[in-house]
């Protein structure tokens, strides 16, 4: 049945449709930033930009940016050239500002002193020593005093060479010391979820250096890249910070003829569509499919919405040098109907929202009535060349990750066994007969060093199944999970089709005789599984274990959480009268004794709820009332 | 070459009501500071595909100035 387009979603500026004229941005930039400003429901985020040289272009871009992405930046922006000194000296004005997000915008220039020519090596490796050391003590500043996220430029290239080629070789080259210091900052965001790299060292080759530095822009204005090589570090910053805050597209959906694979094949058939080794499109196909299959394999979902039979269409994955299979789509749309109701039915299918879809098509046609439909889906202007594509899809940062951690790795996994749960279903009499069937196993911990990257994912990109839709940042979590007045608990979900991971989150703090439910979530992909009675039934044995007989909840609304509205009735809470803002508090009290409200997960073998893991729980600080 | 400059800085200014002559400068035009200069600077050096050396942005008084330096590279260049 047709759809008319959401009302509540305004389509954003065409300029801002990937791939960007840089320029025409840069020269607009004004207009464009009062037509973002009407947007509805704008997320704020402070963000602190500490430059090593100019930074107005760089801000103003990135405030562009973060608009297109429904972020409402607040800026502090230091004075020129004090990245440095704002921090190791304290700035008051920055400690007042409380950034959420501190980015450091340093470049090559910023190299203090590099090595002279045929200096000895272990006078060059102690002015390496310096030169980290004089931006670890800034970043272990800032993690110590903000706990905010960083995100630190590596180093760019420099647009000439004193000594050639041994620049790059020599252990006193600069080419040598900026790739040092590169690996450097490199290993240093290994081993910190809380430090990103803006990796500008990409960034200079792709725009070029001629177009990344200027001398007239530096000399006259001390700026360290040109207005366009601000656009490109704006949008490539923008990017890590709507992932940091769990805006990234998760879902890709693809046409198939002329994207996948040349030709159509439900006229030329398996035999002549075109892919594979034996010409140069088709090598062209190949690398775009080869792409996908990487993208998938981090966790993307694909999925495919094509206007074509069924059968064509999935015979086309048959093909002896495709690289993508059938298996690697979680949701397979191919028929004849208009392609924003397939996509509207995939989103749906995969419980995702359309602002996380990403749409792939060839042709301008299907491009023109899916953006103009589906006003949050991005719809990409790739063209009509696959050879263009991955470029063009990789440069709009869509699908930008923080972190890779293993469940994304499994998620595409996920989907394929969610076809063969709801295969089952319709083989059981009832409801619970089916749950039965699944034998279930749970996992339930306090949060342990292990999943504090995948929570703190959930809980910035929980929309509907979430209480309070309260996000929190790595340093948060981490102090949670080490504070013992929080109860912290993570729920993992296995099912005789496969595992769905860390799937469900609570945190709830202790006030006196009461503990009072901060967050509650878990992901849609373990809907109506039991699994929130499960939680439940941890988090009240917790409470008996540390003699807490009250727990209190607010249920937040937001655009999104309808669905969790009634939660807290439904585990037995009484309302409260206090309502604010559509806000609803509720308590309860726990009885003894108290039944359990899942029926259908067991405990998996080496956590027995009750007696949880300890590291926060069992800490002295228990006994105080 | 006037108009194009116009609409150049309609586009940065974000007022489409703005006219420009030759004498315009940066006194009489609201709102036109050292960064708006820059994004001026940027926007007409794409627009007339012309690169302006260090020296002589610093030289330019008024719109007049900006109009000849941009016919002078543009002849420099055919």
């Amino acid at each position: 049945m047709p759809h008319k387009p959401d009302q509540a979603a305004r389509q954003g500026p065409r300029e801002l449709v990937s791939p960007m004229d840089f320029e025409l941005l840069l020269r607009k930039r004004k207009a464009l930033k009062k037509e973002l400003l009407q947007q509805s429901s704008l997320f704020p985020v402070k963000i602190a930009i500490l430059g090593g040289s100019t930074t107005s272009e760089v801000r103003s871009m990135l405030e562009l940016f973060l608009l297109g992405h429904g972020i409402q930046p607040q800026f502090y922006e230091s004075a020129y050239n004090s990245f440095f000194e704002d921090i190791a000296f304290a700035n008051p004005e920055l400690g007042t500002f409380k950034p959420d997000i501190v980015f450091i915008h340093t470049t090559w220039h910023n190299v203090y002193r590099f090595p002279r020519a045929l200096e000895p090596e272990s006078s060059v490796d102690s002015l390496f020593r310096e030169l980290i050391d004089r931006f670890e003590s800034i970043w272990q500043t800032i993690s110590a005093r903000f706990g905010a996220l960083i995100i630190q430029n590596n180093f760019d290239l420099p647009r000439f060479r004193s000594c050639g080629n041994l620049d790059g070789s020599a252990q006193f080259g600069r080419i040598r010391t900026l790739q040092r210091l590169n690996e450097h900052f490199s290993r240093y965001a290994q081993t910190h979820a809380q430090f990103l790299i803006n990796d500008i060292h990409y960034l200079c080759a792709q725009v070029g250096l001629k177009d990344w530095f200027d001398y007239t822009y530096w000399y006259s204005y001390h700026m360290a890249v040109t207005p366009t090589a601000a656009a490109a570090i704006a949008q490539n910053v923008a990017a890590i910070i709507k992932s940091a805050y769990g805006r990234a597209k998760k879902c890709m959906v693809l046409d198939l003829d002329n994207t996948l694979w040349g030709g159509e094949i439900g006229e030329a058939g398996l035999q002549g569509i075109v892919i594979g080794r034996d010409d140069a499109s088709g090598e062209a196909f190949l690398a775009f499919q080869r792409y996908v299959k990487e993208l998938r394999e981090r966790g993307v979902l694909l999925a495919v919405c094509s206007k074509n039979d069924l059968q064509s269409a999935m015979e086309g994955f048959s093909h002896p040098d495709t690289i993508l299979k059938l298996e690697d789509f979680s949701a397979f749309r191919a028929n004849w109907d208009p392609k924003p109701e397939n996509i509207r039915e995939i989103a749906a299918s995969l419980n995702i929202g359309l602002e996380h879809v990403v749409f792939v098509d060839d042709n301008p046609a299907e491009r023109a009535i899916v953006s103009e439909q589906l006003p949050q889906v991005a719809v990409p202007e790739v063209g009509s060349d696959v050879s263009c594509f991955p470029e063009i899809l990789s440069n709009a940062g869509y699908f930008e990750p923080v972190s890779i951690v293993a469940d994304d790795l499994q998620r595409g996994d996920y989907y394929s066994g969610k076809a063969k749960r709801e295969a089952e279903q319709h083989t059981h009499k009832s409801y619970d007969d089916f749950l039965e069937s699944l034998e279930m196993k749970g996992e339930i911990g306090s949060f342990s060093a292990l999943y504090l990257d995948r929570i703190t994912q959930l809980i910035n990109k929980t929309n509907q199944f979430n209480l309070t839709t309260k996000r929190c940042t790595r340093a948060d979590v981490d102090t949670m999970a080490a504070d013992p007045s929080y109860i912290t608990l993570y729920g993992r979900l296995a099912d005789k089709f496969g595992d769905n991971g860390l799937v469900s989150v609570i945190v709830a703090v202790r006030d006196g005789g009461c503990a009072r439910i901060d967050i509650w979530l878990m992901s849609c992909r373990v809907l109506k599984r039991d699994m929130e009675y499960f939680m439940f039934d941890a988090l009240v044995e917790e409470c008996i274990a540390r003699g807490i007989q009250t727990i209190k909840g607010v249920y937040i609304p937001s655009p999104k959480n309808a669905m969790v509205a009634d939660l807290l009735r439904s585990v037995g809470f009484a309302h409260e009268p206090v309502e604010l803002e559509g806000r609803t508090s509720w308590s309860y009290q726990i009885p003894a004794p108290y039944t359990r409200r899942s029926r259908f997960i067991r405990n998996s073998q080496d956590v027995v709820t009750g007696h949880l893991p300890t590291q926060t729980i069992d800490s002295p600080d228990l006994e105080v009332a | 070459m006037l108009n194009r400059l116009q609409a150049i800085f309609r586009d940065v200014f974000d007022d489409p009501q703005i006219c420009i002559n030759e004498g315009t400068c940066a006194d009489t035009v609201p709102g036109w500071d050292s960064l708006t200069n820059i994004q001026l600077i940027f926007a007409v050096e794409r627009e007339f595909k012309v690169k302006f050396a260090l020296g002589e942005i610093q030289e330019l008084s008024n719109v007049g100035d900006m109009i000849s330096l941009i016919q002078k590279k543009q002849q420099c260049a055919a």
